[in-house]
């Protein structure tokens, strides 16, 4: 774009952030190496600059964590819930406290962007505890009966996508109803979940109760097996997914999972142009694409097709890519390497198979891994961009005409997280989201969370919700 | 004077709203808790069981596009037609359960009760487990519970009839539909609960009977990609984990073999597993600048 959108550098400082060049396990209150001694470096994405060096957990780890956490279930269990409540208040306020260390160092160990760790990610990894805590005294009124019970230890297993939140999804709502948990964060992404076990010291949390194992998918497979784990809860791929179910078949464990989707984005005719071009560009973009409930289909009336695709191409020639730290960047890095493999190949398939492919202008730095926004056109349902998961900022683009063919078009796919709506028609909305089989179901805006809402998939999104009410459920021998 | 000879009946499988023979043409015998022959029932093939599926898959549109208020109305209609055949089932579980005809009497009496009891929740559970969130922004939103979709239901093994109707009524309350298989040594009360099914305005393909082993027609449905869930209730332990691996194939959601007393009043346990949660946004807008609230 012409030099009168040129914006100087705006980064946010690093200094806010002091990142140790090693970090061990966090087992039993403790910081301590991995039993075999391994460890692994975890990067900067956008830099390639190793950030520190981290214990990588095993068997035997896995073993010690959640024999930790057993024994921390009885104390933390038996509490009075309002207890347990001012833990979760106390963490609240210090992750509140902390939130521009906490974004900073998230960007640097993820890549996303800071406005993004900055307005979304650490507001609502608070707002999570924040909620949950007004949960933990009041498990009698939430619909499971009298006195529901805990499970006991609960396995977590999160992506690297959004690290800290993530955590926040499953740790909260784990310890306000009694349990304790042993987390494995995803070996891209261990720093925030590390930061997090400082703020469990320093909210004076008993040790034990929370229980933080980086690693790679060993440990992660070790703690879904480990017959003292209670409770399976996983964010991660549907492949990986499916693994779990049958690995917990047969044994009482209960479990949730939190797995891929392909939503779609359907735009109307009588849609909102503007706004809907900004949902769509939240849909896809926000976080790289690297949502799970991204809008990475886009279904789009025939009639208006053209000029929707126009107005989004303009939009997206202002998007600005680069420095994360830059509080004017839009798309930040792509989380690794493998992961910028993954995306590189499948939009290769797509060009492949006859889908257009199309980028604007767009510069990317030298270092680090990085993708440009795509738009695919002249996509069938049939073509592998419109069918697998991407996981990075690339958009199929598709149309119909019709509000049924629309619905089709939009159920057509194994998944089923998440969907959009554009149009300014009201009983559309109402007639379109109730025949979508998709767990959250966005109109006329894309990519909202909050911890007062369900959230998760049908079909082979997973089972189970997390957030809200019904998050609680996951938690309780109910 | 001669004693008069009863007419026996063919006992069929119910698919789609019909009642077919088995396409595998087999038959097994039925007999009463003695020994005693009542009846060859039809031997399920996997063939039957994805026929079953299909027409499950076909019912589930119209079925849980129905109103709630409109499928209450209509499960009560089963309870009516329950009733009116209140000495054949009271019959047909004393044979099956090897009670007395008090006892197998007040076995069917609680099982038209538990029918009444489910057809009522069809317009309430939505109430209980759904409600709008207040979210910390300037939206509206809504969380309601849907169907799962297609549920393929194993009966209980030992209660015939009062645990038949306390796993499928839940199952079809909220709107799924199910691909039943009977129990495999008490099939009958099932086969007429069927006859039962379709002379109330249950439309074809909502509830689908099976006869047979449990373990041979299982299998396909634990594998089948178009079944969304799994009831696991006639499972046996080692069963029950063969087929939880093969659901996970296409995540079906499973519910585990429990113990469960079936003469108690059930939670709503068994109609939660089987629905979605879902959450439909929309942004509020505001009124203006004016800064006034009402």
């Amino acid at each position: 774009m012409a030099s009168v959108f040129a914006y100087a550098p705006a980064p946010e400082s690093r200094s806010v952030v002091d990142i140790a060049p090693s970090y061990g396990l966090f087992i039993d209150g403790e910081f301590v190496e991995a039993a075999d001694g391994k460890v692994f470096k975890t990067v900067s994405p956008s830099t390639e600059e190793v950030l520190s060096e981290i214990a990588q957990a095993g068997e035997a780890d896995v073993d010690r964590a959640v024999q930790a956490a057993r024994k921390a279930f009885e104390k933390w269990s038996a509490l009075p819930g309002s207890e347990r409540a001012k833990y979760l208040f106390r963490i609240a306020r210090i992750i509140q406290e902390r939130s521009r260390e906490l974004a900073v160092l998230e960007t640097l160990d993820n890549g996303k962007p800071i406005k993004e760790t900055r307005d979304a990610d650490l507001p609502l990894v608070a707002a999570h505890f924040f909620y949950y805590a007004g949960w933990a005294d009041k498990l009698d009124h939430a619909g499971f009966g009298a006195n529901p019970r805990p499970l006991g230890v609960a396995g977590q297993v999160i992506p690297w996508n959004f690290p800290l939140l993530m955590l926040a999804w499953k740790i909260a709502p784990a310890l306000a109803t009694g349990n304790t948990v042993v987390l494995k964060p995803a070996e891209t992404t261990p720093l925030s979940a590390l930061f997090f076990a400082d703020i469990c010291r320093q909210a004076g949390l008993p040790k034990g109760v929370v229980n933080i194992l980086p690693g790679y998918g060993g440990a992660g497979a070790a703690l879904v097996v480990h017959p003292d784990v209670n409770k399976v809860a996983f964010t991660g791929s549907t492949a990986v997914g499916k693994e779990i179910a049958r690995t917990v078949a047969g044994t009482p464990k209960k479990v949730t999972l939190e797995l891929g989707g392909k939503g779609a984005n359907i735009v109307f005719d009588d849609a909102p142009l503007d706004q809907a071009v900004e949902g769509i560009v939240n849909g896809i973009f926000f976080n790289q694409g690297q949502v799970c409930c991204a809008g990475s289909r886009l279904l789009v009336q025939e009639s208006i097709q053209d000029e929707l695709l126009e107005s989004l191409k303009r939009r997206l020639s202002t998007l600005r890519l680069g420095d994360p730290l830059d509080k004017n960047t839009d798309i930040g890095a792509i989380n690794s390497e493998e992961q910028l493999t993954r995306i590189t190949s499948l939009v290769e398939q797509g060009e492949a198979e006859g889908a257009e492919r199309w980028s604007p202008a767009c510069e990317l730095p030298e270092s680090g891994y990085w993708f440009a926004p795509t738009l695919f056109t002249n996509v069938t349902q049939a073509h592998t961009v419109a069918r697998d998961e991407i996981f990075g900022p690339v958009l199929s683009v598709l149309t119909f005409r019709t509000p049924d063919e629309a619905v089709a078009k939009a159920n057509n796919t194994p998944y089923g997280l998440s969907a959009g709506i554009w149009t300014e028609k009201g009983s559309r909305i109402l007639a379109v989201a109730n025949k979508l089989r998709a767990g959250v179901v966005w109109s006329n805006t894309f990519n909202k969370f909050d911890p007062t809402s369900p959230f998760g998939g049908y079909k082979e999104s997973g089972f189970g919700r997390e957030g809200g009410r019904h998050g609680l459920e996951a938690y309780l021998d109910v | 004077m001669s004693e008069r000879l009863t007419v026996l009946k063919t006992y069929k499988l119910y698919v789609g709203g019909k009642f077919p023979r088995s396409e595998s043409g087999r038959v097994y015998e039925v007999t009463d808790s003695k020994g005693k022959w009542l009846a060859n029932a039809p031997l399920s093939s996997r063939k039957d069981a994805r026929d079953a599926v299909v027409a499950a898959r076909k019912a589930f549109g119209g079925w849980s596009g129905a109103t709630a208020y409109n499928r209450g109305q209509v499960l009560y209609r089963v309870a009516e037609m329950l009733e009116g055949r209140r000495d054949q089932f009271t019959r047909e579980v004393a044979d099956a359960e090897g009670l007395s005809k008090s006892k197998a009497a007040a076995v069917v009496d609680a099982t038209i009760d538990r029918w009444v009891w489910y057809a009522g929740w069809t317009d309430k559970i939505a109430q209980v487990v759904g409600g709008g969130n207040p979210v910390a922004g300037p939206f509206f939103n809504l969380s309601s519970p849907e169907p799962t979709g297609v549920v393929a239901v194993l009966a209980p093994q030992e209660s015939s009839f009062l645990g038949l109707v306390s796993v499928v009524a839940p199952v079809i309350a909220t709107g799924n539909t199910a691909v039943v298989v009977a129990s495999e040594r008490s099939p009958l009360p099932a086969l007429s609960l069927a006859e039962v099914l379709a002379t109330s305005d249950v439309p074809g393909g909502v509830v689908n009977v099976l006869s047979g082993r449990t373990a041979e027609i299982a299998t396909p449905l634990a594998a089948h990609q178009d079944v969304n869930a799994i009831d696991l209730a006639g499972a046996d332990e080692v069963l029950a984990k063969e087929l939880e691996i093969a659901a996970a194939d296409n995540l079906k959601r499973v519910l585990r073999p429990q113990p469960v007393d079936y003469a108690e009043t059930p939670g709503i346990d068994r109609m939660t597993a089987f629905l979605e949660t879902k959450t439909v946004w929309h942004p509020t807008g505001s009124l203006g600048a004016s800064g006034s609230s009402y």
